[in-house]
C-alpha cells in the first residue's frame, strides 16, 4: 500500500485497515494517546490522519459509548507501527478490526516523522492512500461541504435540566453533549443549517465540525440572527470561526493546522496559559475582528487566535476543545462559566 | 516578587543508592538558570567529582558536610537572601527543612525559594499528605501512620495482611516492604524505627500498574505535566528498580488524562512552585487509582523525564523559583515556542536499572519495594523492541540484547520462580520462559507484567526464531530484526557469522539506520538543538552530517567503579574541545549525567557505546577523531577495535593503551624498564592456580583480566579459600584466564594521576591512601598531597611514571598505582585513561587535568610549571557507601570495590580535612560511648595508643571480653558486654540497640579475609558480621580499618572545638 502526496512524495507501507483507497487532505496530529477519540471526531471528515506517536493500537478499541460519534469519520489513517496485540480492560476489539469493519483504510510502517516534516514545510496537502487490492476508492475534496455530511438530519432533545442549551451540531463531538449534560443542562441538538430562531432555549452552543467555515453560510446567518436574542453563546472550534464570520470577521487557512494535545493558549490580560486539545485547519484573523469583539485566547506558540469574546455581550468562543477527548481537560471550566452565565441570565429574566 | 541577590544551593553529597548523579545535573541546571538572572550562587556540596562544583559555575563552592552546623556557618558567612531546597535530593531537602525548623533561615533572613516549606511538609508527612489530598477528592492508598511497633500491628490487623510498610522521610523507599504476617511486621519495624520516626502501614496494591507524572507549576498557577511514565514492573517493585517506559503505553486517553488532571489538581492544591512528581497505582482491571506519593523536589524521575522529553525541568524549576512564569520562558529546543506546553514525543524511551549486587557477598538478588540499583540507562527508539534491546545492551553487563548473547550467559535455570519473585535478572528469565514456550498469559499471571509488554517481547523471540544458523538471512528479515533492535552481533550469533560480516552484508543491502532529533514537539516546529538518537524505524535523517567533528565517548551507566567522575571528565573534554574551536559530538546514554545535556556539545547522541553504534555515528558524522580516554573503561575497551577499523583515536595510540591493559605485555615492559612489580601468574585451570599460589606464597590476590572496580577480585589466605573463590566467582577457562599475584601485607598505596604529551610528563599529582593495600583504591580514603610518604619514595614514583609515560608514548591522561613498603616501591597497574581521581586532583591542585589532557591530544601547548605537591592545605577524599540499602551485605573494606560514591573536603591540616571528609560521607563524631571489638593480637597492640587517646578524651569504652580484658590489662577502663553466641545478656546487640553507642570500632583479625561461608545462615552467626551489620542497620558510625581508625582518633584529639572551618574552595586555592 502507498501514500502519494500532491508534491510527488510517495511512501510505502502495509495495510491494517479496510481494502479501500482514498483521496483526501493529509493532516498530522501529535497527540500520544486518543486515536479512538480522534478517528471518531467528525471534524476529521475528509482527512487522512497521520499520527506522529509511533505505536498505535496498544490499548485497542473500547465499546462505542465512549466514541466521539457513532462511526469513524477520518478518511484514512497512517501510522509508524501498528500494534495488533492490544491490552486494556476497556478494549473490546483491535484497532485494525474496527477500521476494517468501518471500511476505513489504514497504513503502517511509515516514517511519520519524515511525513510530518513534509507537511510542516509545504503545508497540508492532498494525498492518496492506494490499496493494491482496493474494492473501491473514496474521494474527498477540501471544497466539499463536510459539515452537511456529518451533521444530523433531525432535531433531537437529550436529557432534562434546569436550563436548555441549543446545540448547533456541525459534527459535534459527543463529549460536548456529555459536558453539558454533566452540568445539568438539557440539550436540543439541531442540524447545522437549522433555523433555531423559533426554539425556546437559554443558551446556544456552536459545535466543532470539519472543513472550511466558509462553506457553512446558513449557520453563519443563523448565528447572526441569534446575536440579537442576547442569549449566552459558546462556540467551539468551527463554532468559533462561524461566530467570528457572523460578527463580520474573516477566517483563513493555517499552513498545517493545529492538531495536538499540547497547544498552549494564553488567556488575554492575565499571566495564565492553558494546555489545550486542538484539531483545526482554519483560524480567525485577529485583525478583522470588529471593535466590540476581542481576542480571548491567543496561541502562545504562533500567536494565532484561540478564542474570541464580545466585549459586552455573553458571546464567547474557543478555538480549542474544552471537552477534551482526546487531550487535556484543563479548560473544562469554559463549560462551567458558560452554564453559569446561562443560569444567571435565566434567573435575571 | 523581589529577585534574590544571592542564593544558597544545597547539593546532595556523595552518590549513594537512591540518590545518584541526577542531582549534579539538576544542580548544574539551577546554577545556570540563576546566573542567567544575575543572581550570585553559593553551593554547598562535598561531592568533588561533580560538574556543578566546577569553576565557572557557582560563585562560591563549599566542599563541606551537609549538616546543620556547617550549613549554618556557611549562611552566617555568605549571608544569602535566598535558598533552594529542591536541587540536592532528599539530603538537600532534609537539611533545608532542618535549617528552617531551627530558625537559622529566619535568623539570617534567608527566604525559601520555590515550593514553600509548608507544601514540602504536606508531601513528606504521610498523615498530612492523605488529609490534604482528600480535601480535593484525590484518593490515596488507605494507610495509617504509626510511631511504634504496637500501633503498626494494630493498623495492619485492621487493613488486613498483606500490608505495605513505608518509612516517611527516607529516600528511595528505604525501610519499605510488603509484610505478610504480624511476626514479619514486628521484625522489620523494630529495625526501621531506629532510623525513622514514623512509618506508614498501607493497603497492598501489588499488581496494579505503576504510573508517574512530572508536574511543573508556576506562581501564577499555570500547571503542566511534562512527561508521564509507565513501569513495566507493576506495583510492588520500586520505581528505581523497575523498567520504565515513557510515555505510557497501555493507558487509554481517558486514563492518561484522568491521571493528568488529578496530578494538576493535587499539585495546585498543595501549592508547589517549581517541579515535582506524582506516582500512581492504577488498577488494570477497573481503572481505579491511588496516589502513592508526591516528591516536591527534583528527583531521579525528573532527570529521566528531562532527558526523555528534552524539557529542561531543573532549569525551568529554578527560573520559576525566582518568580518567572511558564509562558515567559522559551522552549529550550525550538527557542521560538513557549515553555508552557507539554512535550509530544514521536519516539519512546525505556529506562532500565543497573544493579551491582554481585559485588556484595550475602546480598540477595531479589528486588522489591526498596531501591538497590546503583545506576540506570535510557534507550531511545521508535519501536518498543528497539528501545528495549538497546537498553539491555547499554547496561554493560554483557548482554547483547534480550536474546542471542555472544557470551552464552544469561541462562536462568529457575526462570519461573524469578518471574514470580522478581530478581535483578528477571528480564532474562522472561527470555528463557518465552524460549521454553511459556505463554504470555502464564507469565502475566506470575509477574503481573502487562500483556502488552509481553507481546512485544514475544515479537523479539519470534524474530530470533526466524533466523537459522549457517544460512544467509533474507534482507527483509534483517531489516525486521534491526527495527526490533537486534545488533549486528546478535544477528551474527543467530546466523553463525561475525559481527563485521553481518555489518558488511547489511550495508551492502542498504539496511542503514537514520539519525532523528528529539524536538519536544513531534516535528510540529523545527528544533534548533541537536539532541539525537539513531533508529532503524525511519527512512530519513533529520540532520545533515557536519563533518570533522570530534566525538567524545561517555561513561555509560553509573555502577560501582564508574561514577560521576567520568561524567565530569567527559564534560571537561567537551568544553576543552569547544574552546579549541572544534565541533563536538557526545555519545552517552546515562540519563543521570551532565554530559547528556544537549546544551553542552554541538551534537548529542543519546546512544549506545557499542562498537556498532559508535561506528555508525563516526561514519555518519565523518568525525575527525574520537576521545576514548575520559569515559572510564567502557570507551577505553573500544579503543583498539575502533583503531582497527581506521577510526582516528585521539591521544595515546590504542596499541599502547593495550600494552598497558595486557598483563603479559605490561609486565614485560616493567621488567624492561627495571620497575619492580608484585610477582604474578596467569592461569587457565584450577590446578595450575593452586600450584601458582604455592609458588607465589599465600596470601594471593586473584582476579580476572580486564576489570574495572575489582569485579570478582579476592585475596586468598590458603588453598581452600582459593578453591572456594574460584568455584564461586570466576568462570576459569582459556578464554577467561585469571591473574594471580602475590599479596603484600602491610604495604601502603600511592597513586599518580597525570597527563603527558608525546611521551613526556606534563603534570602529575600524587596521593596516598590512608588504608593499607588490600582496600580497593575506590574504597580508600585518599590524601593529597601525601602526608606520610618519604620524599625518596615520591621521587622514585615520579621517575617510574616518567619512564612508563615515555615507553607507552602517552599523550593524554593516565593513572599509575603503586605499592610502597619500607623504601620499596612496586607498580600494581597503569591505566592509560582518566581515572576516578581526576576531578579530585584537578580541584585540589587547581589545575584541570582533563583540560590539559585534551589540549595535549589536540597538539596544543601544555607546557608550564604546575605546583601539585607543595600545597599549604590538605584535601581528603572519602568513600560513600550504601550498605544500608544492601541488606545482609558485610560492610568491610576489601579488595572488591563496594562504595557507590565519594566526597572530599579541604583543611588547613590533614586532621581537619580528614574529619570534614568523613563527616561529608555521613560519619558522625562520637560524643560519649565507643564500642570496640578487635580481632587478633596485632590489631589490639597497634590500636592501643588510639584507644588510650579515646579514653583520655573522656570517651567511655565498651567491648567484648577479649578486647576489654586487653584494655584493662593496659590500664584503660572499659565495660564488657557478652558476645552474641554466649547467649548471655546484656550482649553486644542489646547494647547496640539501646541507642547508647555512637561509634563502633570493629577490626577483624584479617581484614582482608572475608569469611567465605557458602551458607549465609552460618555467616550470620558470626559475631563480627552481626556487629557490623547492626551498625549499618542502626545507623551507628563504624570503623573497620585499623589505619583509618588510628587516623580518625588522632584527628579527633588534634582538632579542638571550632577547628573544622567553613572555608570556600577558592580561599584554599588562594593559599597556594
Amino acid at each position: 500500500m502507498t501514500l502519494s502526496l500532491a508534491d510527488g512524495t510517495t511512501v510505502e507501507g502495509s495495510s491494517f485497515g479496510a481494502p479501500v483507497s482514498v483521496s483526501a487532505e493529509v493532516v498530522f496530529n501529535t497527540g500520544m494517546v486518543g486515536y479512538v477519540e480522534s478517528l471518531s471526531d467528525p471534524s476529521y471528515a475528509g482527512q487522512i490522519l497521520v499520527l506522529t506517536y509511533p505505536l498505535v493500537g496498544n490499548y485497542g478499541v473500547p465499546s462505542p459509548e465512549s466514541f466521539e460519534s457513532k462511526k469513524i469519520h477520518a478518511a484514512g489513517l497512517v501510522v509508524a507501527e501498528y500494534v495488533d496485540e492490544y491490552s486494556n480492560h476497556t478494549a473490546v476489539e483491535s484497532l485494525s478490526a474496527w477500521l476494517t469493519r468501518e471500511g476505513i483504510p489504514a497504513m503502517s510502517g511509515v516514517d511519520t516523522r519524515a511525513l510530518t516534516k513534509i507537511l510542516r514545510e509545504h503545508g497540508v496537502m492532498e494525498g492518496r492512500l492506494n490499496h493494491s487490492r482496493a474494492k473501491r476508492e473514496n474521494v474527498f475534496s477540501t471544497s466539499d461541504n463536510f459539515v452537511a455530511k456529518v451533521s444530523p438530519e433531525e432535531r433531537t432533545v437529550e436529557g432534562e435540566g434546569d436550563v436548555t442549551i441549543l446545540a448547533v451540531d456541525c459534527g459535534m463531538k459527543e463529549n460536548i453533549v456529555r459536558s453539558l449534560r454533566a452540568r445539568g443542562a438539557r440539550v436540543i441538538r439541531v442540524p447545522w443549517d437549522y433555523d433555531f430562531s423559533g426554539e425556546a432555549y437559554d443558551g446556544v452552543l456552536l459545535s466543532n465540525g470539519p472543513g472550511d467555515p466558509m462553506t457553512c453560510a446558513a449557520t453563519v446567518a443563523n448565528v447572526r440572527k441569534a446575536f440579537e436574542a442576547d442569549a449566552p453563546m459558546l462556540g467551539i472550534c468551527l463554532g468559533t470561526q462561524m461566530m467570528a464570520l457572523a460578527a463580520g470577521a474573516k477566517t483563513y487557512k493555517l499552513k498545517y493546522g493545529h492538531r495536538a494535545q499540547n497547544q498552549p493558549c494564553a488567556l488575554s490580560g492575565t499571566e495564565r496559559c492553558f494546555i489545550t486539545s486542538q484539531n483545526h485547519g482554519y483560524a480567525v484573523d485577529a485583525k478583522t475582528l470588529p471593535k466590540d469583539w476581542e481576542v480571548w485566547f491567543a496561541n502562545a506558540n504562533d500567536g494565532s487566535v484561540e478564542g474570541i469574546r464580545h466585549k459586552t455581550k455573553p458571546f464567547r468562543a474557543v478555538q480549542f476543545h474544552p471537552e477534551a477527548a482526546p487531550g487535556p481537560t484543563d479548560t473544562a471550566w469554559v463549560f462551567d462559566e458558560f452554564l453559569a452565565s446561562v443560569r444567571k441570565r435565566k434567573k435575571a429574566s | 516578587m523581589k529577585k534574590p541577590r544571592k542564593v544558597l544551593i544545597l547539593g546532595s553529597g556523595g552518590l549513594k543508592i537512591g540518590q545518584a548523579g541526577e542531582f549534579d545535573y539538576s544542580g548544574s541546571q539551577a546554577i545556570k538558570a540563576l546566573q542567567e538572572e544575575g543572581v550570585r550562587v553559593v553551593l554547598m556540596n562535598p561531592n568533588i567529582a561533580t560538574v556543578q562544583t566546577d569553576r565557572g559555575f557557582a560563585d562560591a563552592v563549599y566542599f563541606l558536610p551537609l549538616t546543620l552546623q556547617f550549613a549554618t556557618e556557611v549562611i552566617a558567612k555568605e549571608k544569602p537572601d535566598g535558598i533552594l531546597l529542591g536541587f540536592g535530593g532528599q539530603t538537600g531537602l532534609n537539611l533545608g527543612l532542618e535549617l528552617f525548623d531551627t530558625g537559622v533561615l529566619k535568623k539570617y533572613g534567608v527566604r525559601v525559594l520555590g515550593t514553600p516549606v509548608a507544601t514540602i511538609r504536606d508531601t513528606e508527612d504521610r498523615d498530612l499528605f492523605v488529609k490534604r489530598l482528600a480535601e480535593v477528592g484525590v484518593e490515596t492508598a488507605r494507610s495509617v501512620a504509626v510511631t511504634n511497633v504496637r500501633a503498626a500491628a494494630k493498623a495492619a490487623a485492621k487493613l488486613g495482611y498483606p500490608v505495605m510498610v513505608r518509612s516517611a522521610f527516607a529516600l528511595g523507599g528505604e525501610g519499605s516492604g510488603v509484610v505478610r504476617t504480624e511476626a514479619e511486621l514486628t521484625e522489620k519495624l523494630s529495625e526501621v524505627f531506629h532510623t525513622v520516626p514514623q512509618v506508614l502501614v498501607e493497603e497492598y496494591l501489588g499488581g496494579w500498574k505503576e504510573v508517574e507524572y512530572e508536574v511543573v507549576r508556576d506562581r501564577a498557577d499555570n500547571c503542566i505535566t511534562v512527561c508521564n511514565m509507565e513501569n513495566l514492573d507493576p506495583m510492588g517493585i520500586h520505581t528505581g528498580e523497575s523498567i520504565v517506559v515513557a510515555p505510557s503505553q497501555t493507558l487509554t486517553n481517558e486514563e492518561y488524562h484522568r491521571l493528568r488532571e488529578i496530578a494538576i489538581r493535587t499539585i495546585r492544591h498543595l501549592g508547589v512552585v517549581g517541579e515535582c512528581n506524582i506516582q500512581y497505582a492504577l488498577n488494570p482491571e477497573t481503572g481505579a487509582y491511588r496516589v502513592i506519593e508526591v516528591n516536591a523536589r527534583l528527583s531521579r524521575s525528573s532527570a529521566l523525564a528531562s532527558k526523555a522529553t528534552g524539557y529542561p525541568l531543573a532549569f525551568v524549576a529554578a527560573k520559576l523559583a525566582l518568580g518567572a512564569t511558564l509562558p515567559e520562558l522559551a522552549n529550550a529546543v525550538t527557542k521560538t515556542t513557549t515553555a508552557c506546553f507539554e512535550p509530544a514525543l514521536d519516539y519512546l524511551v525505556i529506562k532500565m536499572p543497573r544493579w551491582d549486587l554481585t559485588k556484595f557477598e550475602n546480598a540477595t538478588n531479589r528486588i522489591g519495594t526498596e531501591m538497590k540499583s546503583v545506576g540506570e540507562v535510557m534507550a531511545v527508539g521508535r519501536s518498543f523492541e528497539e528501545a528495549f534491546q538497546k537498553g539491555l545492551r547499554m547496561l554493560a553487563v554483557g548482554a547483547d540484547g534480550f536474546v542471542a548473547h555472544r557470551s552464552g550467559n544469561f541462562k536462568i535455570p529457575d526462570y519461573l520462580s524469578e518471574i514470580r519473585e522478581a530478581t535483578t535478572t528477571r528480564v532474562f528469565a522472561l527470555a528463557e520462559a518465552l524460549h521454553a514456550g511459556v505463554s504470555a498469559e502464564k507469565i502475566h499471571e506470575l509477574s503481573g507484567i502487562d500483556r502488552w509488554f509481553l507481546s512485544r517481547l514475544e515479537n523479539i523471540v519470534r524474530i530470533e526464531r526466524a533466523f537459522s544458523k549457517g544460512k544467509k538471512p533474507p534482507a527483509a528479515l534483517v531489516r525486521r530484526a534491526k527495527r526490533a533492535g537486534f545488533s549486528d552481533a546478535q544477528i551474527g550469533v543467530l546466523t553463525g557469522a561475525s559481527e563485521d560480516a553481518v555489518r558488511e552484508a547489511r550495508r551492502k543491502a542498504g539496511i542503514l539506520p537514520v539519525v532523528k532529533q528529539i524536538d519536544t514537539l513531534a516535528g510540529e516546529f523545527p528544533a534548533k538543538t541537536n539532541y539525537l538518537y539513531v533508529t532503524y524505524n525511519g527512512t530519513e535523517h533529520d540532520i545533515k552530517a557536519k563533518q570533522k567533528g570530534t566525538v567524545v565517548l561517555g561513561s555509560g551507566p553509573y555502577c560501582i567503579g564508574s561514577s560521576v567522575e567520568f561524567d565530569w571528565a567527559g564534560v571537561q573534554a567537551l568544553r576543552t574541545l569547544k574552546a579549541a574551536g572544534r565541533e563536538t559530538v557526545m555519545v552517552n546514554y546515562n540519563p543521570e549525567t551532565v554530559s547528556t545535556d544537549y546544551d553542552l556539545p554541538d551534537r548529542l547522541y543519546f546512544e549506545e557505546l557499542s562498537l556498532e553504534r559508535v561506528l555508525d555515528i563516526v561514519e555518519f558524522e565523518q568525525a575527525a577523531g574520537v576521545v576514548v580516554s575520559t569515559g572510564g573503561q567502557i570507551p577505553n575497551n573500544l579503543a583498539l577495535k575502533l583503531h582497527a577499523r581506521k577510526v582516528n583515536v585521539l591521544g595515546t595510540s590504542p596499541e599502547d593503551i593495550d600494552r598497558a591493559e595486557d598483563r603479559h605485555v605490561f609486565s614485560a615492559l616493567l621488567d624492561k624498564l627495571g620497575v619492580d612489580q608484585p610477582a604474578w601468574a596467569e592461569l587457565t585451570t584450577r590446578k595450575d592456580a593452586a600450584k601458582a599460589a604455592k609458588r607465589l606464597g599465600y596470601p594471593v590476590l586473584v582476579r580476572p583480566s580486564y576489570v574495572l572496580s575489582g569485579a570478582a577480585m579476592a585475596v586468598a589466605f590458603d588453598e581452600p579459600a582459593l578453591m572456594k573463590f574460584l568455584e564461586r566467582a570466576v568462570n576459569v577457562s582459556s578464554d577467561h584466564p585469571i591473574v594471580m599475584s602475590k599479596f603484600i601485607e602491610n604495604a601502603r598505596e600511592i597513586e599518580i594521576d597525570g597527563v603527558a604529551k608525546g611521551g613526556k610528563l606534563v603534570i602529575y599529582a600524587m596521593s596516598e591512601h590512608v588504608e593499607n593495600a588490600g582496600t580497593h583504591s575506590g574504597d580508600a580514603t585518599v590524601v593529597l598531597p601525601p602526608q606520610r610518604t618519604y620524599l625518596e619514595t615520591v621521587r622514585r614514583a615520579k621517575r617510574i611514571a616518567k619512564a612508563i609515560v615515555r615507553e607507552l608514548s602517552i599523550t593524554g591522561p593516565f593513572n599509575i598505582q603503586f605499592l610502597a613498603k619500607d623504601n620499596n616501591i612496586q607498580v600494581i597497574e597503569c591505566n592509560v585513561r582518566a581515572s576516578r581521581s581526576f576531578p579530585f586532583v584537578s580541584k585540589v591542585t587547581g589545575h584541570n587535568f582533563i583540560e590539559l589532557a585534551v589540549k595535549a591530544m589536540l597538539g596544543g601547548d601544555v607546557s608550564g610549571e604546575y605546583r601539585t605537591l607543595d600545597l599549604d592545605y590538605v584535601a581528603v577524599k572519602s568513600p560513600q557507601f550504601s550498605y544500608s540499602r544492601i541488606k545482609g551485605a558485610d560492610p568491610l573494606l576489601y579488595v572488591e570495590m563496594a562504595s557507590t560514591g565519594e566526597v572530599a573536603a579541604f583543611g588547613d591540616s590533614y586532621h581537619e580535612a580528614l574529619l570534614k571528609s568523613m563527616l561529608s560521607a555521613g560519619f558522625r563524631l562520637p560524643k560519649k560511648n565507643v564500642f570496640v571489638a578487635l580481632g587478633g593480637e596485632e590489631n589490639k597492640v597497634k590500636l592501643l595508643p588510639s584507644l588510650r587517646t579515646l579514653a583520655e578524651l573522656g570517651f567511655k569504652l565498651y567491648g567484648t571480653d577479649g578486647t576489654t580484658k586487653f584494655l584493662l590489662e593496659n590500664g584503660i577502663r572499659a565495660t564488657t558486654v557478652h558476645k552474641i553466641h554466649t547467649g548471655k545478656l546484656p550482649n553486644v546487640l542489646t547494647l547496640l540497640d539501646s541507642d547508647v553507642v555512637d561509634l563502633i570500632i570493629n577490626i577483624p583479625a584479617r581484614t582482608l579475609a572475608r569469611k567465605n561461608h557458602a551458607d549465609p545462615a552460618l555467616r550470620k552467626l558470626h559475631d563480627g558480621y552481626m556487629i557490623r551489620r547492626r551498625a549499618v542497620d542502626n545507623g551507628i558510625p563504624l570503623l573497620t580499618n585499623r589505619q583509618l581508625a588510628e587516623a580518625f582518633v588522632t584527628a579527633l584529639a588534634e582538632i579542638q572545638d571550632g577547628g573544622l572551618k567553613a572555608k570556600p574552595w577558592n580561599e584554599y586555592l588562594a593559599q597556594g
